[in-house]
């Protein structure tokens, strides 16, 4: 008869634990341990802490930099190598313009990934694994290999799109798509079972089915995701950088053609700067980036809260 | 006679059970002097032929050879692990959607091979109905879970209409006709089930499938259901999968009893049918020993 | 009665064949898209993959690969030419190094407090702001490591450093990947079951001794993954490397010296102005390739450790 547990990796280490604690106990002395509990504890506590003082002084010290070039005419004023007449006016436009393709791009194909992977492809064949590994592995390439395929394939390449506002949308939907795939697939899983069989034991067909009683219990997840992904494009600058948002731009953007450039590649260039007065412009821009940021996250937040589903 | 309310009738029946447990269910047919007359036109609406249902290869149900009559009420009996879901699965195709599930032998429906190269099981499914153990009602309005099936299929009419026609054919009209626009999760259980029943008839099937609809019901919400089965089998062929003899009992027509069989070493269990025969014969004087034993209660 | 009027209007004289009414083109049709969108990763991937081949190919019929994977000095632009790509990568993994002796402890702390020490309050307040963190745009982080922590505190202890530092970007990445350290160690700790560190309590051990001795070991690969996810991202971040670590390629892990990442370096010169089909340009994927590899492997590992740490527990 065999008296030893069985060798799981979960008795190894309540063994281990144990035996740990035990030697602990027996030879530990009380008051050496009490101090050296509360030294622990209040180390775990600074290092929260400094990782919170980090962020309050990233945010403070934007504000406080910035604040002297915080006015409306940071929206209204183009580009400019004076900085007294400097504004972000282009690049606010450029990365409206840039997000907005990037919506029209990520949700079709981010959703529609989302549902061929949940409701159609079955993990059985060798094609839909290495489909979900490309999606992972794609979700931690760095930012600026998006950039290099942006530039070599998309602007020029067999695209040939050139350094335009569409090359730059096509280069950050093809980096947020994940985001948007991974969330999509985690609201279309969450739907119970029981709803697809109530709506096909009624003659309705597969896509009758997810288009009229799956997705529309999910949307709120696909949302949020978008939202995310799209909170995530905004702020991005390296792959920018390499499909063209570089340029000195005065005028304000067009979609298809012609020169353009986005809020944090502004940010980037006025940062490199010499001149102060092109830092303070800089945190200004930053301030503004932020909030806008903020804004999108809260919303997304408000949104997740008013219209999940609760099963 | 002064005509019994419903909850006299159902206080009387439940007596009646505790009773007929202990005498053997002769009596609960008998109990139920209302009990509408069976159709005897023994017009067949499935005919099953050597049905066997496997799960990667290992059977569920074996050999079933049985036939299914119309505007009756069938019920599938037997203790657990029978396959009587599995079964039932069969009649609308939904065992298509388990990819490890096999089917053999042969349906008809209405002489048709319901397993033929040409059968589309989406058409096979708005013909044959299903109402399920846990009722499933959409996360939406609970006119919208009856307007559902009718426009997704394209139904020509007044949606009005053909919603306030399915509510009132599961008997829930009165109860929900202010508050059509009310999310139907709101509903208490017996509630969302006869909504998932007005559901299904909303589509007009000819035939409905009840695989335990009652078992998550509390006993009265279970009498409603009951007494609606009684009216749609006068327009329905209604096939139940039930645990509770007694319900079947009340409300069949026919039943068929399925027994488990083990093989040689234990490893593998599936359903066999054992009887199949009226209603009454089944609960009263059963052709097999084992029928028999089931019925009475000896063995569960 | 009712259910009887339902029949009359309907069922009753209807066709009761099993036929499809239509052939149902559009749910094929549909299939097709769906499956599109998702073989797109599959062309992403391969799209990738091209477009660093072909001109690190050309790259390397002008220069041995041996020399730049083991040359010291770069210099693409001088004349003559060098190609030896080491002080690129030394100086990535320099600003990694000291970016995760910053960020490691304090991820590691903050999760452990959050996941052994913290009650419900305070958690929701702090997991929250976690996230606002890891948020922050790079640039801005980068902007902040080169107009706050250079000047303020950098030069402050060593008088001697210029305005370019590896440890300033060490410590701007350090504060990046805090969040990811923090959640899913985080995460990996909490999974660990109750039942083992109430089996410590039960014997009298100190919650110190708990988080150390017995939820930590359990959680280590969740924690190892964590941190090779972390040291990925890292190695492939731009902005806070080129504002604040500097443009000169220099072969050190010397802190207080600038340095030039790899990601630096293509970002630098890509924005610059040189012509297709030069070595120059080449060099950005070269560069760009051996990223990919580096930051592919890193990927691999940290997808291992997770695998681990899900068959633990589940």
């Amino acid at each position: 008869m065999n008296d030893d547990p069985p060798r799981t990796e979960r008795t190894r280490l309540a063994v281990a634990g144990a035996r740990a604690t035990t030697e602990a106990v027996i030879s530990g002395q009380p008051r050496k341990d009490v101090i050296k509990n509360t030294v622990f504890a209040a180390l775990l506590l600074v290092a929260i802490l400094i990782a919170l003082a980090g962020l309050a002084a990233l945010l403070i010290q934007a504000f406080v930099k910035g604040r002297p070039e915080l006015s409306l005419d940071l929206f209204t004023e183009s580009g400019s190598s004076d900085p007294t007449i400097a504004g972000f006016r282009q690049a606010i436009l450029g990365s409206l313009m840039l997000i907005g393709g990037v919506i029209v791009l990520v949700v079709p194909l981010g959703v529609g990934a989302a549902i061929y992977l949940e409701e159609y492809g079955s993990r059985e064949k060798w094609w839909n694994r290495l489909i979900e590994l490309n999606i992972q592995n794609l979700a931690a390439v760095p930012s600026i290999i998006y950039g290099i395929l942006g530039l070599g394939f998309i602007v020029r390449g067999p695209l040939d799109l050139g350094f335009t506002v569409f090359a730059g949308s096509i280069t950050l939907a093809l980096l947020v798509l994940p985001i948007v795939i991974i969330a999509a697939r985690e609201a279309i899983r969450a739907v119970p079972p029981s709803i697809r069989e109530g709506a096909l034991a009624l003659g309705a067909t597969k896509w009758q089915t997810i288009r009229r009683q799956v997705l529309p219990a999910s949307i709120s997840g696909i949302a949020t995701g978008v939202i995310l992904a799209v909170s995530r494009a905004f702020g991005e600058t390296a792959p920018l950088l390499l499909v063209g948002a570089a340029t000195f731009v005065t005028f304000d953007p067009q979609f298809f053609s012609g020169d353009y450039t986005a809020l944090p590649v502004q940010i980037f260039q006025y940062a490199t700067r010499p001149q102060d007065e092109f830092r303070i412009l800089s945190a200004a821009g930053i301030i503004v980036l932020l909030v806008i940021l903020l804004a999108m996250n809260s919303f997304a937040i408000w949104l997740r809260n008013r219209y999940e589903q609760k099963w | 006679m002064e005509r019994m309310t419903d909850e006299q009738r159902h206080a009387e029946q439940a007596a009646a059970h505790e009773s007929a447990a202990q005498r053997g269910l002769s009596q609960a047919i008998a109990v139920d002097a209302e009990r509408p007359k069976k159709d005897l036109s023994r017009e067949k609406v499935f005919e099953l032929k050597d049905v066997s249902v496997r799960y990667d290869g290992k059977p569920a149900v074996k050999e079933i050879t049985f036939d299914v009559f119309k505007h009756n009420i069938t019920a599938l009996i037997g203790p657990s692990g029978c396959g009587k879901s599995t079964l039932i699965r069969c009649f609308n195709r939904m065992n298509d959607l388990i990819p490890s599930a096999t089917v053999e032998g042969e349906i008809l429906y209405h002489g048709q091979d319901l397993y033929g190269p040409n059968v589309d099981p989406v058409q096979a499914r708005k013909l044959i109905g299903m109402v399920f153990q846990k009722p499933n009602p959409f996360p939406k309005s609970i006119y919208h879970n009856i307007a559902f099936g009718p426009r997704t299929l394209g139904m020509k009419g007044n949606m009005d209409e053909i919603v306030e026609k399915a509510l009132r054919g599961a008997a829930l009209w009165d109860e929900v006709k202010d508050r059509l626009g009310d999310n139907a999760y709101g509903m208490s259980g017996g509630q969302q089930q006869r909504l998932c029943i007005a559901r299904c008839i909303a589509v007009e099937p000819d035939v409905i499938l009840m695989d335990e609809p009652c078992s998550a019901l509390d006993p009265i919400s279970t009498g409603k259901i009951e007494d609606l089965m009684f009216e749609l089998k006068d327009e329905f062929s209604i096939v139940i999968v039930t645990h509770n003899m007694q319900q079947a009992a009340r409300v069949s027509d026919m039943t068929a009893f399925l027994i488990v069989e083990l093989d040689a070493d234990e490893q593998n269990r599936w359903g066999r049918i054992v009887e199949y025969d009226d209603t009454e014969k089944i609960f009263t004087n059963p052709s097999d020993p084992r029928t028999e034993d089931y019925v009475t209660g000896k063995v569960g | 009665m009712e259910a009887r009027d339902i029949a009359a209007s309907g069922a009753a004289g209807i066709t009761r064949r099993l036929e499809a009414p239509s052939p149902r083109y559009g749910e094929k049709l549909i299939y097709v898209a769906l499956f599109a969108c998702a073989i797109l990763s599959v062309l992403t991937t391969t799209a990738i993959v091209i477009a660093l081949i072909g001109p690190t190919v050309g790259f390397f019929g002008d220069v041995p690969v041996a020399d730049f994977l083991f040359g010291t000095d770069w210099a693409p632009a001088f004349e003559p030419a060098s190609f030896g790509v080491l002080p690129l990568v030394v100086g990535t993994l320099s600003v990694t190094l000291w970016g995760m002796l910053f960020a490691i402890p304090l991820g590691l702390g903050a999760a452990i407090y959050l996941s052994e020490y913290a009650n419900p309050r305070v958690r929701k307040v702090i997991k929250p702001i976690l996230e606002i963190l890891a948020g922050i745009p790079t640039v801005a982080i980068g902007f902040f490591a080169v107009t706050f922590i250079t000047p303020e505190i950098l030069q402050t202890i060593f008088p001697s450093a210029g305005i370019f530092l590896a440890l300033a970007g060490g410590l701007g990445i350090g504060l990046m990947v805090i969040p990811i350290i923090a959640s899913i160690s985080e995460d990996a700790m909490r999974a660990v079951p109750g039942g083992l560190r109430e089996g410590a309590y039960a014997m009298g051990a100190t919650k110190m001794r708990v988080a150390t001795r017995v939820v930590f070991p359990a959680a280590l690969s969740g924690i190892v993954a964590s941190i090779v996810l972390a040291i990925s991202r890292a190695v492939g971040e731009t902005m806070i490397v080129v504002l604040a670590a500097g443009s000169t390629p220099n072969l050190t892990f010397n802190p207080i010296e600038s340095i030039q990442a790899m990601t630096a370096y293509i970002a630098v010169t890509a924005t610059g102005e040189i012509a297709q089909g030069t070595i120059k340009y080449d060099t950005i994927f070269a560069v760009g390739s051996l990223l990919f590899v580096m930051t592919l492997i890193l990927n691999i590992i940290s997808i291992r450790f997770v695998r681990r740490f899900r068959e633990v527990y589940e």
